[in-house]
C-alpha cells in the first residue's frame, strides 16, 4: 500500500506535470529547430513570439467570452487558437519581409542573424505589451479538473490524492496533434519534403529547382503555429506572463541543443528531457520518502534544488551536453 | 560585425561631431530639467558606456556573442557587498568557515569526478563520476544547510548575511572585475570553439542563474531584502557631511546656490571624475591593446578565422581570453554601479536593459570602436531614459484623435513600453543600414 501511495505521489507531483510541461517545451523547442535548420541561426525572439501569440489568443478570447461563445467543459482559448495561428504567422511573414530578408540575400554569418533576432526580440517585446499588458493573466475558463482528489479518493480508496487538471489533458492531447501533422507534413507532402531537402544540402535543393522563398514562408508560418500552440498552452496550464514567457527561453534553447539542433524528433526528446529533470529535481521528495522508508521521517523537504533555480537544472543539462555530446542526443546539425 | 570594410571612409571629423552632439543634448538637459538629473544621466550613462567597452571588446574585437551581460554585472555588483560592507559580528564563527568547507567539499567533488573520468573506463568510470558526484553533493548540502540557517538566524531585519570585510570600497572593483572573469572562464571555456550560437545560449542562461542566485542567497547578499548603505568609494563625500561642514556651506552661498543642491552636485560630480579615470584607464589600455600585434591578430581572427587558424592562431584559445576580459570589464562596471548606487537590489537587474540594451550600445555607436562604445554608452542611455519621458507626451497626442474610451484609456497606459519598440527600431536600422555604427572602426 505504502509503494502505491509513493508511486501516486510520484504520478501526481511529478510525472503529470513534468509530461504537460515537456510537451510545452517540445513544441517550442520544434519552432527553434525548425528556424535553425532552414534558416540557420538561433531565434532569439522566440520567447516573445510565443508572447505576442498568445496575446492574440487571450484577446480573441475575451472576445468571444463578451458575445457569450463559449466551447463547453473546453476553455474558450482553444476556440481563439486559430486566430493566434493567422495574426502570428502574418507576423512573422511581414517580420521576414522587412528583416530577415535582406540578410539571407547579403548571406550574413549566422551570429550577424542572432544579432538581428535580437532586434526582432525587442519590437515583439514591445508589440506584446502594447497588446496586452504585461501583468499576469489567467485565461482558462474551461472545466478545471477531469480528475479531482475527491473522484479519486473514492474511486481507489488511497490516502494519497491524486489530480488531473484539464488543462494537462488539453496540453497533451493538442500536442500529440500538432506534432502528428507537423511530422505528416514534413514526411509526406512535397512542401515538406523540399524543407527537409533544403535544411539538409541547401545548394543541391537550389540547383533542383526548389524555391527558397517558399520554403522560408512556409517554415515561419508553422514556426508561428508551433510558437502560437505553446504559448497558449503554457499560458492555459500556468498564466500568462510577457517576461515568463522570455525566460522560457533557455528551457527550449536547451531542450533544441540536448535533441540535437535542427532534428524534430530531437527537439521532442529534448523537451521532456529537460522538464523531467527540472521537475525531478525541484520536487520536495519529502512524502515520496516518507512512504518508501518505514518509520523515518526526513527533517527537510528533501529538495535537491529550490525551485528558484529550475533554470540552473536546462543550463546544467546543457553544459553537459555540450561538453560531452555538442551534436545531441539524436544526431543534430554538425556543430 | 560588417563583412565589408573599407578603411578610411568616415571623416575624421565624425567623432568630434558626434561627442559634441552627445555634450550639446546634455547641456540642453541641464538647463531644462537641472542639472541633478543631467548629471544622473552622465553617470549611468558612462557606466553603460564602461559595460559597453567590454560587449565591444568581445563582440566588436572577436565577434563573440555575450547575451548574459546582466549575469556578469550582477556578480561584480557582489563585490561591493562582500568586500566593503562591515562584517556582521558573529556571522562569520556561525557559518562562514563551514560554508567555505561546503564549498571547499563542492570543488574536491568536482575535481575528483574530472580525474577519474579522465583515468577510468568503461562501466566503472560512470559509476563512479556519479557516485562521486552525489556523495560530493549530499556531503555539500550536510555542511552548507546548517550553516546557512546559522548565519541567516543572526539579526534577520537588519542583516541575516555574511557581511563584507569592511575594506575600501575601491578595492572591491577589481574584485568584482576578478569575479566575473571567473565566471566568464567556466562559461567560455564549454562553450567555446563550438557554433557560435553556443556561446550566446550558454551565457543566457549564466546570466539567469547567477541573478536566481542573488535573488535567493540571503546569507549571502540578503536576498530580495536588499544591502542598503554600502559605503562610497574615496573621495566621494557624503550629502550629509557637506551640508553640516561650515566650509561647504559657506562656499555654497558664495556661489549663489543653496547648500542642499550644491552637495548632491558635488558627490555626483565627484563620482563623474572617479568614472571618467577609470574611462580614459580602460580606453588607453585598450586602444594600446588593440595596435599591438595581439589586436592585429584578434581582428585577424574575427574576420576570417579559418585563415588565422591556418597561419596557426588558435582561435579557442584567443577567444576564450577575450570573452574573460571583456566579462571582467562587464563586471568592474557592475561593481562601479552597485558603489553608485550605495544599494544592492537583485530585483532590479533586468536582462533587456543590463544585456540587451548595452549590446545595442555597442552597435549604435559602432563595433569594434571603443570611442564608439563610449558614445553609444551614453548616447543610449540618454534615448533611454529620455524614451521614458517623451513615450507618454508622444502617446497622448497619438491618441488625440481617438474618442475617449478603453482604446483610448489603453494607449496611454501602454506608453511607458515606446522604449522597447524605440530600442529595437533603432537597432535593426543600425544593422541594416549603417552596420558599422556611428563611429566606425579605422
Amino acid at each position: 500500500m505504502e509503494l502505491v501511495n509513493a508511486l501516486v505521489a510520484i504520478t501526481n507531483y511529478v510525472i503529470i506535470p513534468a509530461t504537460a510541461y515537456g510537451a510545452q517545451l517540445a513544441l517550442g523547442a520544434l519552432g527553434v529547430t525548425l528556424i535553425y535548420s532552414i534558416l540557420r541561426f538561433s531565434n532569439f525572439a522566440h520567447g516573445d513570439t510565443m508572447a505576442f501569440g498568445t496575446g492574440v489568443v487571450i484577446l480573441v478570447t475575451w472576445g468571444f467570452q463578451s458575445l457569450g461563445i463559449s466551447f463547453g467543459p473546453l476553455p474558450t482559448a482553444l476556440l481563439a487558437l486559430p486566430f493566434g495561428i493567422l495574426a502570428t504567422a502574418a507576423l512573422m511573414l511581414g517580420t521576414d519581409k522587412v528583416v530577415y530578408q535582406y540578410y539571407r540575400k547579403v548571406r550574413a554569418a549566422p551570429v550577424v542573424m542572432v544579432m538581428v533576432s535580437v532586434g526582432v526580440m525587442f519590437v515583439m517585446n514591445a508589440l506584446t505589451r502594447f497588446l496586452i499588458g504585461v501583468d499576469q493573466i489567467n485565461f482558462d475558463d474551461g472545466a478545471r479538473f477531469v480528475i479531482n482528489a475527491r473522484q479519486w479518493r473514492e474511486m481507489t480508496g488511497l490516502a494519497e490524492p491524486l489530480t488531473l487538471r484539464s488543462t494537462q489533458v488539453i496540453t497533451v492531447v493538442t500536442a500529440i496533434i500538432t506534432v502528428a501533422i507537423l511530422f505528416w507534413f514534413l514526411n509526406r507532402t512535397r512542401t515538406g519534403k523540399s524543407m527537409r531537402a533544403f535544411s539538409d544540402n541547401e545548394d543541391l535543393a537550389l540547383l533542383s529547382g526548389i524555391d527558397p522563398n517558399k520554403v522560408v514562408a512556409v517554415t515561419w508560418i508553422i514556426t508561428g503555429a508551433l510558437a502560437t500552440i505553446a504559448g497558449t498552452l503554457y499560458g492555459l496550464d500556468k498564466s500568462f506572463k510577457a517576461f515568463t514567457y522570455f525566460q522560457l527561453l533557455l528551457p527550449i534553447f536547451a531542450s533544441a541543443i540536448v535533441g540535437g539542433i535542427g532534428n524534430p524528433v530531437g527537439a521532442i526528446a529534448g523537451g521532456f528531457v529537460i522538464s523531467f529533470s527540472e521537475v525531478g529535481l525541484t520536487y520536495a521528495w519529502k512524502k515520496v520518502a516518507t512512504y518508501l522508508i518505514p518509520n523515518w521521517e526526513p527533517d527537510g523537504l528533501v529538495q535537491l534544488l529550490s525551485t528558484d533555480y529550475k533554470y540552473a537544472v536546462s543550463f546544467t543539462i546543457l553544459i553537459l551536453v555540450l561538453i560531452f555530446k555538442p551534436t545531441g542526443l539524436f544526431k543534430g546539425k554538425i556543430v | 560585425m560588417s563583412t565589408a570594410r573599407q578603411p578610411g571612409e568616415a571623416s575624421r571629423l565624425r567623432a568630434p561631431l558626434f561627442f559634441a552632439i552627445m555634450t550639446a543634448l546634455i547641456v540642453i538637459e541641464g538647463l531644462t530639467s537641472g542639472w541633478n538629473s543631467a548629471l544622473g544621466i552622465v553617470n549611468m550613462g558612462l557606466l553603460s558606456a564602461i559595460m559597453a567597452l567590454g560587449v565591444n571588446m568581445q563582440w566588436g574585437y572577436a565577434g563573440l556573442f555575450n547575451a548574459g551581460a546582466m549575469g556578469f554585472l550582477a556578480l561584480g555588483g557582489i563585490a561591493p557587498v562582500l568586500i566593503s560592507m562591515p562584517p556582521t559580528p558573529g556571522a562569520f564563527a556561525a557559518g562562514g568557515f563551514a560554508i567555505m568547507a561546503a564549498f571547499a567539499v563542492a570543488i574536491i567533488a568536482v575535481l575528483a569526478a574530472i580525474w577519474l573520468y579522465r583515468n577510468l573506463a568503461g562501466r566503472a568510470r560512470a559509476l563512479a563520476v556519479a557516485g562521486v558526484l552525489i556523495a560530493g553533493f549530499f556531503l555539500y548540502r550536510a555542511i552548507f544547510d546548517p550553516a546557512v540557517s546559522a548565519i541567516e538566524a543572526i539579526n534577520p531585519s537588519a542583516a541575516g548575511n555574511l557581511g563584507g570585510l569592511g575594506l575600501p570600497t575601491l578595492v572591491s572593483w577589481p574584485v568584482g572585475a576578478l569575479l566575473a572573469a571567473g565566471a566568464a572562464w567556466l562559461v567560455g571555456k564549454t562553450a567555446l570553439g563550438l557554433r557560435s550560437d553556443y556561446l550566446a545560449i550558454a551565457t543566457l542562461g549564466i546570466a539567469e542563474i547567477l541573478v536566481a542566485v542573488l535573488k535567493n542567497e540571503q546569507w549571502l547578499d540578503r536576498g530580495v531584502l536588499n544591502v542598503n548603505g554600502i559605503p562610497r568609494p574615496w573621495p566621494v563625500p557624503y550629502e550629509i557631511d557637506l551640508q553640516n561642514s561650515a566650509e561647504f556651506v559657506a562656499k555654497a552661498q558664495a556661489w549663489g546656490i543653496d547648500p542642499q543642491t550644491a552637495s548632491t552636485l558635488t558627490v555626483k560630480f565627484a563620482f563623474l571624475a572617479l568614472f571618467v579615470v577609470v574611462i580614459l584607464a580602460l580606453i588607453w589600455l585598450t586602444e594600446m591593446a588593440l595596435k599591438s600585434p595581439w589586436g592585429r591578430m584578434m581582428r585577424a581572427i574575427r574576420d576570417n578565422e579559418i585563415s588565422a587558424a591556418a597561419m596557426g592562431k588558435n582561435v579557442t584559445r584567443r577567444h576564450l581570453q577575450i570573452f574573460v576580459l571583456g566579462s571582467a570589464v562587464i563586471g568592474l562596471a557592475g561593481a562601479m554601479m552597485i558603489s553608485l548606487d550605495g544599494q544592492m537590489t537583485p530585483t532590479s537587474y533586468n536582462p533587456l536593459r543590463y544585456t540587451f540594451l548595452i549590446l545595442v550600445m555597442v552597435i549604435v555607436g559602432g563595433s569594434g570602436n571603443n570611442w564608439g562604445s563610449i558614445l553609444g554608452g551614453v548616447l543610449i542611455w540618454y534615448v533611454w531614459v529620455k524614451a521614458g519621458d517623451w513615450g507618454p507626451d508622444i502617446m497622448s497626442v497619438l491618441a488625440s484623435p481617438i474618442p475617449d474610451g478603453a482604446f483610448h484609456d489603453h494607449m496611454i497606459r501602454s506608453a511607458p513600453h515606446m522604449r522597447m519598440l524605440v530600442m529595437g527600431v533603432i537597432l535593426l536600422a543600425v544593422l541594416r543600414f549603417s552596420p558599422r555604427g556611428l563611429l566606425p572602426e579605422k
